[in-house]
């Protein structure tokens, strides 16, 4: 009887569809459009663009730390009164760049233009969904980041600069404007951003859920799910139960700010005033910020490791290793995200039992980490591995994801966070660990899709460079940071001159920087080959890497609703690459095990019969149903 | 004029490498190359990786060596010995895996790179194997942990009794020190108290205020336990000192500790570092405000005679400045000018 709803459903809509295609105008298609892909594209391009300002900034903190004495008066075209009259960065600004620099980065690129594009875009056309459950909502969502991100980008140009207290935004910093300029209008368009943003963030993820649930496709069980929709579903998961924590976290700081209220302020006299807040605790909201804040490292982490998966596997032409495992790793890592956000605190005041706690259940996460590379590396091993430039940002994806995730395992231990804690070292550490390792993933992602995207192929060689460029100017800045940490070099200061421990180095800082610049600005490469081949790209064939997933049985050019015709059924898993027997080194889900009988292993024979006998049943009702609606 | 000849030189350099661009999309075509699987591309990029391995890896461990006296910093307290044993254990653990992993990474790139008379290996899964690569990590992380964890005991357990106790105040942006005087009873402070002359709220109708004092540095005793008792009275700070492996929040309306035992007197430092003006330092690592990085205070580590020597010269502050007692109730103010007038 389902099987019959659904089947009814998706006649239903084709027919839909058909009626769409006609009516869409401009406005509908490429605006305020419903078409998943179109939502992915337009994802896709806020991430780019959030993703230049948000390195731009990074330059012009880098400059001042790589060059303390260099005139920036170049700059005052674009800084104005930011850049004071002896040609020097304003201290104030600096903390408004690093805090801008991570609030971009994390949540509009890595949050937004990561999993909004590749959760929007690979659902539907990996499940075999004509659209997502609610095309309206995914809108929506969409509109609402737009929105989220016009407030932020406003917030640049204030007079008093915009929210300056790190991207944590701890309180009272954050909720006095007496402590720091922008504090003030700044913080306040940073808070209602968020909260667009955050709204942006359920809505996508109750749909992404919604969608992977209900609206798979005949035979595509759980367990035949590729990798990337189970890492989606999981991030989606994810930023569902955490973000309303973050919005809690906001909402009372909105209330400290503008109602008088005392959630995180307590005995504090500042500006030769002794406030009359009482009783409130600033660590309540690290709590509170940090049950976001941990998961979301693993929200932009995990939608990479699944594309990573994906393409590893289709360019190594091997199933991924430990299929099982891997999943189970991400739900290991999805469960235990929850419970490890208190290590960002061991020095924090905190009670010592606690920080104990969180330091056991902190190490026990590297476990399925662990298990997820040496999975990696073991697809690799006796593979025939094909360079696409996605196949080299995922092995670099998994370089990054070593380099940063063992570092990880000095900052989870509390006795060694004491000295390491909001050094450079921990800068070190997320930037591979969570910044570049999903860039990495997302880039792999733009390679690896364009051609479904856009119906073209990127130029390979420009990513080649685009990749060597990236990939050793990612080593450069941020392994010298170790270094740097090690020595006790403390995150955020404006200049190191001031104390006789971090007065050195500066020869280490300005290679850092320079490595800064010009990995910056290898990324304008990829913007060439990106907007070139978009229009004058070769054009691609219908399954350019001989991939397993259904995606690739859509048109070149799918149109609103994705498969012409009924959507096709799944008859296997999507990493049958290379089998045994077969002639191809590649299987699609879409070929029933009764077509192989060549490359079947004991196990799926002996599924031959049952699948015969689905498929005639399938046939009958597909008939029944077609002269019921005629 | 130099915008003019900057933004000249981007247009130049874009026509180049549109240049570059073209001509290779050309010869690619001419070569009919974009029909193959893999080109030499494919094993100029597993080449690549191996070289980047060989380069990476061989500057990575140069560095580490030469540079290992500018970047570890020498360590002044008791349990900074034991956390940076720590450290280093987990270095030598997780540099091993980091190097192995990464041979195996680009070894297995470049080994394995496509050839087209070969087929890659059908290998789905090996339970065995998943099992022996989720145990050995696990116990390596449980040895990890436990030492760890006893090392976090020892150091957040209370203080010892006969710990030399220091207040350290954050404010915007500065430190201020404050000692418990002969008494060895820090005073109660009230934040609403805070004036220009009492910047740290003290509460002199609490008699254990009278002999308090402060210290334009932060001097210890060598040898002997130590506990910081740390405030902030505006936002939240840090003291981090480096040397000493010690960090801990301020946080305004919930004071924090940490207790350590220094074991380097500043002389010592200097003459082991052969710097005569080397100074053991607090700096503020939780971002407070523009002047977050220039909060400064010096630690001055000295030999235990020498501290109570210079314990028992201070001054108080009721003694360098009587005004703040002028508002204390008649009795009291009798008490503290009786704790003045004596000597």
């Amino acid at each position: 009887m389902a099987v019959a709803n659904v089947l009814a459903h998706d006649a239903a809509s084709t027919h839909d569809d058909h009626d769409h295609e006609h009516h869409d105008n401009f406005i509908t298609k490429y605006i305020f459009t419903t078409d998943h892909k179109m939502i992915a594209k337009q994802y896709l391009l806020s991430g780019i663009f959030w993703a230049f300002i948000g390195g731009f900034l990074s330059i012009l903190f880098r400059l001042q730390l790589g060059f303390p004495d260099m005139d920036m008066t170049f700059l005052k075209p674009i800084l104005g009164g930011w850049i004071n009259a002896s040609g020097k960065l304003d201290p104030a600004f600096y903390l408004a760049l690093v805090t801008m620099h991570g609030t971009i980065m994390v949540f509009f690129v890595l949050t937004a233009g990561l999993s909004g594009t590749f959760s929007n875009f690979l659902i539907p056309l990996q499940i075999g969904a004509r659209d997502m459950a609610s095309g309206f909502m995914n809108m929506l969502s969409y509109w609402f980041f737009f929105v989220s991100g016009v407030i932020m980008f406003v917030s640049l140009f204030l007079e008093k600069g915009p929210a300056s207290g790190g991207w944590v935004v701890y309180p009272p910093l954050s909720a006095l404007e007496q402590a720091i300029p922008g504090s003030g209008l700044g913080m306040t368009l940073w808070l209602v951003a968020m909260v667009f943003f955050i709204a942006s963030s359920l809505m996508g993820g109750i749909n992404y859920i919604t969608t992977v649930i209900n609206l798979r496709t005949k035979g595509m069980a759980f367990s035949r799910l590729p990798l990337t929709i189970w890492a989606f579903f999981l991030t989606a998961v994810i930023g569902l139960l955490s973000f309303p924590v973050l919005f809690s976290a906001a909402l009372l700081l909105v209330f400290d700010r503008s109602f008088g209220t005392s959630f995180y302020l307590s005995d504090i006299y500042i500006g030769g005033e002794a406030l009359p807040n009482t009783g409130g605790s600033a660590v309540l909201y690290q709590h509170l910020f940090w049950f976001l804040g941990h998961p979301e490292v693993y929200i932009v982490l995990l939608p990479a490791l699944g594309i990573t998966s994906e393409v590893i596997a289709t360019n190594s032409r091997k199933p991924i290793f430990g299929y099982k495992a891997m999943i189970i790793s991400m739900l290991g890592i999805t469960i235990l995200s929850f419970v490890v956000w208190a290590h960002h605190m061991f020095v924090s005041g905190l009670n010592p039992f606690l920080g104990s706690i969180f330091m056991f259940l902190t190490l026990i996460i590297a476990v399925p980490s662990a298990v997820k590379v040496f999975n990696y590396l073991t697809t690799l091993w006796r593979g025939n591995l094909i360079f696409t430039p996605a196949m080299l940002f995922s092995i670099g994806l998994v370089s990054f994801f070593i380099s940063g995730g063992l570092t990880g395992i000095f900052l989870g231990n509390s006795a060694i966070d004491i000295q390491l804690h909001d050094t450079y070292f921990v800068v070190a550490h997320f930037h591979l660990v969570m910044g570049a390792a999903s860039f990495f993933g997302m880039m792999a992602g733009v390679y690896h899709w364009f051609p479904k995207m856009f119906g073209r192929m990127l130029d390979e060689k420009l990513g080649y460079i685009h990749f060597w460029l990236t990939f050793v100017g990612v080593y450069l800045v941020f392994f010298p940071m170790h270094y740097i940490g090690i020595a006790g070099f403390p995150r955020r200061y404006y200049s190191w001159t001031n104390f006789s421990f971090a007065d050195m180095y500066t020869d280490l800082n300005m290679f850092v920087s320079v490595a800064a610049i010009i990995t910056f600005f290898a990324q304008f490469i990829f913007i060439f080959n990106f907007f070139y081949s978009m229009y004058k790209g070769r054009k691609a064939s219908a399954n350019p890497w001989q991939s397993n997933t259904l995606e690739w049985t859509t048109p070149i050019h799918p149109g609103h609703g994705n498969w012409v015709g009924e959507i096709p059924s799944v008859y296997r898993w999507p990493y049958d690459y290379s089998k045994p027997g077969s002639k191809e080194d590649f299987i699609p889900q879409t070929v029933p095990l009764s077509a192989t009988p060549e490359s079947n292993l004991p196990h799926e024979a002996r599924l031959v019969k049952l699948e015969k006998e689905i498929m005639a049943e399938e046939k009958e009702e597909l008939v029944t149903n077609e002269s019921k609606e005629s | 004029m130099y915008g003019f000849l900057i933004s000249i030189g981007v247009i130049l350099l874009i026509m180049l490498i549109w240049m570059v661009y073209r001509i290779q999309t050309l010869i690619s075509v001419a070569k009919g190359s974009d029909k193959k699987i893999a080109t030499t591309s494919n094993k100029v990029n597993a080449i690549l990786f191996m070289v980047f391995l060989i380069v990476f890896g061989g500057w990575m461990v140069w560095y580490s060596i030469v540079e290992f006296d500018n970047f570890q910093l020498p360590i002044a307290s008791e349990h900074g010995i034991v956390t940076d044993r720590l450290f280093w254990i987990t270095t030598a653990v997780t540099g091993f895996i980091f190097i192995l992993t990464h041979i195996l990474l680009f070894w297995f790139s470049y080994h394995y790179r496509y050839r087209e008379d070969r087929r890659a290996a059908f290998y789905p899964d090996n339970n065995k194997l998943e099992v022996i690569w989720t145990l050995v990590p696990a116990i390596v992380l449980t040895i990890l942990v436990i030492s760890g964890w006893k090392a976090w005991s020892d150091i957040t357990s209370p203080a010892p009794d006969n710990a030399h106790v220091v207040e350290i105040m954050g404010y915007q942006f500065a430190w201020e020190v404050r000692y418990p005087g002969l008494d060895e009873q820090l005073g109660d402070y009230d934040y609403r108290l805070t004036t220009a002359t009492n910047s740290r709220g003290i509460d002199f109708t609490d008699k254990n205020a009278f002999d308090d004092f402060p210290s334009q540095n932060v001097v210890i005793p060598k040898g002997e336990p130590v506990l910081f008792n740390i405030r902030a009275r505006d936002v939240l700070h840090s003291v981090f000192a480096p040397h000493m492996r010690l960090k801990m929040d301020a946080v305004p309306g919930m004071p924090t500790r940490f207790w350590f035992v220094p074991n380097k007197t500043t002389e010592e430092m200097r003459a082991e570092l052969g710097d005569e003006e080397f100074e053991f330092e607090i700096a503020c690592t939780e971002v407070c405000g523009i002047g977050h990085f220039t909060m400064r205070k010096v630690i001055r580590v000295v030999e235990p005679e020498e501290y109570r020597k210079w314990f028992t010269e201070q001054t108080p502050f009721i003694k360098s400045n009587p005004d703040l007692i002028a508002d204390l109730p008649v009795d009291l103010k009798e008490l503290a000018e009786i704790y003045i007038n004596e000597e």
